[in-house]
C-alpha cells in the first residue's frame, strides 16, 4: 500500500507509466530533486500519519518504503 | 482599531541579473533556475546600500499615498542587510526623510513585513495621536549571498517596499507564530577581531537547509491561511488575493495545492526579482496595486516565512 502510493506520486510527479517504476528504481534515475523528494515525503507524511526526516541514504523507491512501513508501526 | 493602507511603493536597483549572468559565476543553468526556483532575472545593487532603496520605496510609497513624510508618526523598518547596526535602517530611512517621529527595527527575517504591520496595528492602539505609520523592508541581499554557493545565491535578489499606514479598521486580523532556532536559517554576523574570543562562527552568509525550509514554509503558509479563513468564517471565495513571500515558486505552488486552491491566487512576481526577504511582500503589494487588479473592498490575505523560524500572515480589506 505505501510503495504502491510512492509510485503514483512519482508518476505524477514525473510524468513517468507508474508500471516503469519498481522498489528498486532510485530517485535520482526518475531526474527529480531534493524538493521533489521533500513534497513527496509530505504528502505521505498526510497520508500515512507518520513524520519522515529525509536523508540522502534514502534513495529508492525500495528504502523509503522500507521507512514509512516502520514509522506506521 | 487598526489601519488601512493608503499607499505602497517599491524601489529595486537598475543592475538586471540573469540566470545566463550567474551561470557564469557558479555551476548553475537557467533552465534549472527557471524550473526549480521560478525566479528568471534579479536585481542586484551596484551603488546603492539597503537604506538608500528604503528611502525611495517610502518616498514612492509617500507620493503614492498624497502624504508628506512630515505627516508619518511613526517609521518602522526591517532588514537583514543593511549597511549598519546602528544607526538602525528606521533611522537611516528617517534622516533621509529628513523629519523627525519615533522610528525603530523590526527583526523577523522573511517575514518581517508582516510583523510590521502587527506592530503597527499595536501603536496605533497605544498612542490615540498616531494617525499615519510608514512601514519598510530593505534589502541588499547580494551583501550577505555567498557566491560560491549556488544553492542560495541564485534565489535572492535586492530590492524594498514600503507602505504608508492611516488609522483605520482595514487590518482585519493575523496570526503570527514563531519556533525559535538556527539549523534550518541562519545568516550569522561577521566574527569581529577579539583577541579573546576563542569560538567560530559560520561564515557571515546565508545558510539555508533547503528541504526544512521548504517544508516548513509550506506548512506555514498553509496552516496560517486556513486559521485566518475559519477564524474569520471566509471561504477562499472570498479572498481576491493571496500575496505570499516571494521566497520559491515551488513553495507556493504546492502550499496552493495542499490548500485547494489556484496557483492563480496568489500574486507571484518572483520571476522578477528573487526573493527580496523583508522587501518581498510590500514590493509584490506594491505591484498587483498599481496593477489594477486590486479594488477597494477585497478582502487579501500576505503571508510570510523565513529565518527564526517566523512566520505571520494577515487578512487585509483594501
Amino acid at each position: 500500500m505505501v510503495q504502491e502510493k510512492i509510485i503514483e506520486l512519482l508518476a505524477e510527479a514525473t510524468d513517468t507509466d507508474a508500471a516503469e517504476i519498481t522498489a528498486d528504481t532510485a530517485f535520482a534515475d526518475l531526474g527529480i530533486d531534493s524538493l521533489d523528494l521533500t513534497e513527496m515525503a509530505m504528502q505521505l507524511e498526510e497520508e500515512f500519519g507518520v513524520e519522515i526526516e529525509m536523508k540522502p541514504e534514502i534513495n529508492t523507491v525500495g528504502k523509503l518504503t522500507e521507512v514509512v512501513e516502520a514509522l506506521r508501526g | 482599531m487598526s489601519f488601512r493602507i493608503i499607499g505602497t511603493g517599491m524601489h529595486v536597483p537598475s543592475k538586471v541579473v540573469t540566470n545566463d549572468d550567474l551561470a557564469q559565476i557558479v555551476d548553475t543553468n537557467d533552465e534549472w533556475i527557471s524550473k526549480r526556483v521560478g525566479v528568471r532575472e534579479r536585481r542586484f545593487s551596484e551603488e546603492e546600500f539597503a537604506s538608500e532603496m528604503g528611502l525611495k520605496a517610502a518616498q514612492n510609497a509617500l507620493a503614492n499615498a498624497g502624504v508628506k513624510a512630515e505627516e508619518i508618526d511613526a517609521i518602522f523598518a526591517a532588514t537583514v542587510s543593511g549597511e549598519t547596526s546602528s544607526p538602525s535602517m528606521s533611522c537611516m530611512i528617517q534622516n533621509g526623510l529628513g523629519v523627525s517621529c519615533m522610528a525603530m527595527d523590526v527583526s523577523a527575517a522573511c517575514s518581517a513585513f508582516l510583523f510590521l504591520l502587527e506592530t503597527a496595528a499595536a501603536f496605533f492602539a497605544l498612542h490615540k495621536e498616531f494617525r499615519k505609520i510608514l512601514v519598510v523592508g530593505t534589502e541588499r541581499m547580494s551583501g550577505i549571498l555567498d557566491f560560491n554557493d549556488r544553492s542560495t545565491c541564485v534565489i535572492f535578489g535586492d530590492g524594498a517596499g514600503a507602505a504608508v499606514l492611516e488609522r483605520g479598521e482595514n487590518y482585519l486580523d493575523s496570526v503570527v507564530t514563531v519556533k525559535g532556532g538556527d539549523t534550518v536559517i541562519k545568516i550569522p554576523h561577521g566574527n569581529g577581531n577579539s583577541p579573546y574570543f576563542k569560538r567560530e562562527q559560520d561564515s557571515p552568509y546565508i545558510h539555508m537547509q533547503g528541504q526544512e525550509t521548504f517544508k516548513y514554509a509550506v506548512n506555514a503558509i498553509s496552516q496560517d491561511i486556513t486559521a485566518l479563513l475559519e477564524r474569520n468564517h471566509l471561504t477562499m471565495d472570498d479572498i481576491a488575493w493571496i500575496v505570499p513571500h516571494q521566497a520559491n515558486k515551488r513553495i507556493i505552488d504546492f502550499a496552493a495545492k495542499r490548500l485547494g486552491v489556484s496557483q492563480e491566487k496568489f500574486f507571484c512576481n518572483i520571476e522578477k526579482y528573487g526573493n527580496t526577504s523583508s522587501a518581498s511582500v510590500p514590493i509584490a503589494l506594491d505591484e498587483l496595486a498599481r496593477s489594477g487588479n486590486l479594488k477597494r473592498g477585497d478582502k487579501i490575505i500576505l503571508c510570510a516565512f523565513g529565518g527564526g523560524l517566523s512566520n505571520a500572515a494577515c487578512l487585509i480589506e483594501w
